[in-house]
């Protein structure tokens, strides 16, 4: 029938993760089948790559971004770690453990969170999912008590506790979400679109509250976000995934440069000028005597700021950072003309 | 299909033993959840119990009529409706709620409980525990009450023992019907419909004398689909009729038998179900 490529590891013996890969993922893949009818009794079945011979490793203590389109893989990867679905093929570890294999050991080790969904008893107040987890969770009492008063603190909580979760705002219950995952102290904590339709404040103290939590629990965090400011603010490490395959894994500065973007100048001049030449740096708008001026992200604007201070009767300058969703989507685009190509099974 | 789908899960008893902790724990919680507003609490049961006494009020109707149905008299159906509501009635209380696993499925809840270390089916049949429905046993009791008084009945040992046997059993084949629907709805998620064609649709057919059914059916609810042992056939031992279909004499103590029977198929479309879902995601 279909025993397309599924490449089988059982036969690597199973070692204890070392501590500086604490998620170990090579070369994991998910296939689907999609049926669609195509007659009264018809169906064609066609194959879906939704992850595509992904390999990463994620060290204990390290916050990293995972991004891509919607449709990427991104939550089929995590649901993979989380060990919900059980992959095609390849090897995957988090904390030593095969997660869809040992599914409820696992859960004793990770917390995670839904931003879409969910994961406390929508009925019921919310301090009674605390309970729950507690006892589900085998939680003992003192640490319990010492987690639920710290995690009531820090994520503003108090006056919460005795309202049913439905009655919530979704800032407010994105916190009794991120305190639900964090009771049982878990090494790991998976954020799935942690941040989606929250306002500014409350995404403000959603991120004050995972850069503590990581620095001061040595947490590891892996989220999902379409938010770049999540990443720019909290990340250190951002993976792209696109199409299921892994297309970008390191910083994000190095992210502007894979995606050759560009900084922005935005000079104000005394008055209405014909555009700045300079060498570098290249016109891109005039707005009366305002000029946007651009330049790689990699070079440095001193220069390029002297030269034009010189040469220009200058009032004011700012420098902005590059847009980093065009950047992505630059990266998405290049992909997309050359995966059909490299798509060969 | 080729992919490796082993799961090294704890082994059965251990699994078993988890899953009535978590069921306990959760179902708890709903209880005092529901008790915080004790006279709401009572006007709904109050209320289920009236509603689903509206089906034996239609069968007193009909008496008003007609002296016999089948050839069982008044306390005789009652006896089968006592047993087959009360059963029911159990099993709708412990096992109703993983009716809803298609929703869950569908707006993928079932993922939260994915990564709980608890089993998933007793987090699903265990979600929002609703002691009110207790209205439907009292009320199944209460006709069974009924109908044991008005029996003119040679009592022996045997048949007194039969009968408390007989509602436990039933009501556990009820609820393995329950987790055979529910596990049906991994792979078709919108066939709560077909689930409550067996679940409250038997329950309905088997208040009604198995004679008053052409052969056809009554022989498929005996072997294909058990639920006769619910209380036609330990019913008939009671009131010392013919058993449908000829069975033999001991079939009215099958139905220990054929309740562990089901909830072993029940358990293993459950586990199919699952591991459907989490290979596929959908």
């Amino acid at each position: 029938m279909d025993r397309e490529s599924v490449v089988d590891r059982e036969s690597v013996v199973d070692r204890e993760s070392s501590v500086d890969a604490f998620i170990e993922l090579d070369r994991v893949e998910k296939v689907f089948d999609v049926r669609k009818k195509t007659g009264f009794l018809k169906r064609e079945v066609r194959r879906v790559r939704a992850v595509d011979a992904i390999s990463f490793t994620v060290a204990r203590g390290e916050m990293v971004g995972y991004i891509g389109p919607n449709g990427a893989g991104k939550s089929t990867t995590i649901k993979m770690l989380t060990g919900i679905l059980v992959p095609s093929g390849g090897r995957l570890r988090v904390a030593g453990i095969d997660p869809s294999r040992e599914r409820t050991r696992l859960a004793h080790r990770i917390g995670v969170v839904f931003g879409q969904r969910t994961t406390l008893w929508w009925d019921l107040p919310l301090i009674d999912s605390y309970r729950l987890m507690h006892r589900m969770y085998r939680i003992p009492d003192a640490r319990y008590r010492e987690n639920l008063d710290r995690l009531v603190e820090l994520l503003e909580l108090e006056a919460l506790l005795d309202v049913p979760v439905r009655q919530l705002s979704l800032g407010q219950r994105m916190r009794g979400d991120i305190a639900a995952a964090l009771l049982h102290d878990p090494d790991v904590l998976y954020l799935d679109e942690p941040t989606i339709g929250l306002d500014v404040v409350s995404k403000a103290r959603v991120r004050e509250f995972l850069r503590e939590l990581n620095a001061e629990r040595g947490t590891t965090v892996l989220l999902t976000t379409h938010d770049l400011q999540d990443i720019e603010q909290l990340c250190s490490r951002v993976m792209v995934i696109d199409h299921g395959r892994l297309v970008y894994d390191g910083g994000l500065a190095g992210l502007h440069q894979a995606g050759e973007s560009e900084r922005t100048l935005v000079v104000d001049l005394e008055r209405e000028l014909p555009p700045i030449g300079v060498a570098g740096a290249q016109v891109v708008k005039v707005e009366g005597p305002r000029q946007w001026l651009a330049f790689p992200a990699s070079a440095s604007a001193a220069p390029l700021v002297a030269r034009i201070a010189a040469e220009y009767p200058l009032v004011d300058l700012s420098v902005r950072e590059p847009d980093i969703e065009a950047v992505i989507a630059r990266m998405y685009v290049e992909r997309e003309t050359v995966v059909p190509g490299a798509q060969s099974s | 299909m080729a992919e490796d789908l082993r799961f090294a899960e704890p082994g059965r008893p251990a699994v078993v033993l988890e899953g009535l902790r978590t069921y306990r724990m959760i179902a708890g919680m709903w209880i005092r959840s529901t008790m915080a507003y004790r006279a709401s609490f009572v006007m709904t049961a109050l209320g289920g119990a009236l509603v689903t006494g509206l089906d034996f009020v239609a069968i007193l109707l009909m008496f008003s009529r007609v002296d016999s149905l089948g050839g069982y008299a008044l306390p005789e159906v009652a006896l089968l409706y006592g047993l087959s509501a009360t059963s029911f009635g159990i099993a709708d209380l412990a096992m109703g709620s993983a009716g809803r696993l298609g929703t869950r499925v569908r707006d993928g809840t079932l993922d939260t409980l994915l990564v709980r270390p608890a089993p998933v089916l007793a987090q699903v049949a265990a979600d929002r525990f609703a002691l009110r429905r207790l209205g439907r046993i009292t009320q199944g009791a209460v006709v069974l009450g009924y109908a044991l008084l008005a029996l003119d009945v040679h009592w022996t040992a045997a048949k007194v023992l039969l009968l408390p046997v007989t509602v436990v059993c039933g009501g556990v084949i009820f609820s393995a019907v329950f987790v055979a629907g529910a596990s049906f709805q991994f792979v078709a998620q919108d066939a709560a419909e077909v689930q409550s064609a067996f679940t409250y649709g038997g329950q309905t057919l088997l208040q009604y004398p198995p004679t008053v059914f052409g052969k056809e059916l009554v022989r498929g609810v005996t072997f294909m689909f058990p639920l006769a042992f619910v209380n036609w056939v330990p019913a008939a031992y009671v009131l010392d009729r013919p058993y449908p279909l000829g069975l033999p004499q001991w079939a009215a103590f099958a139905p220990p038998l054929v309740a562990v029977g089901c909830w072993v198929l029940a358990g293993l479309a459950w586990r199919a179900g699952l591991r459907s879902y989490r290979s596929t995601g959908s």
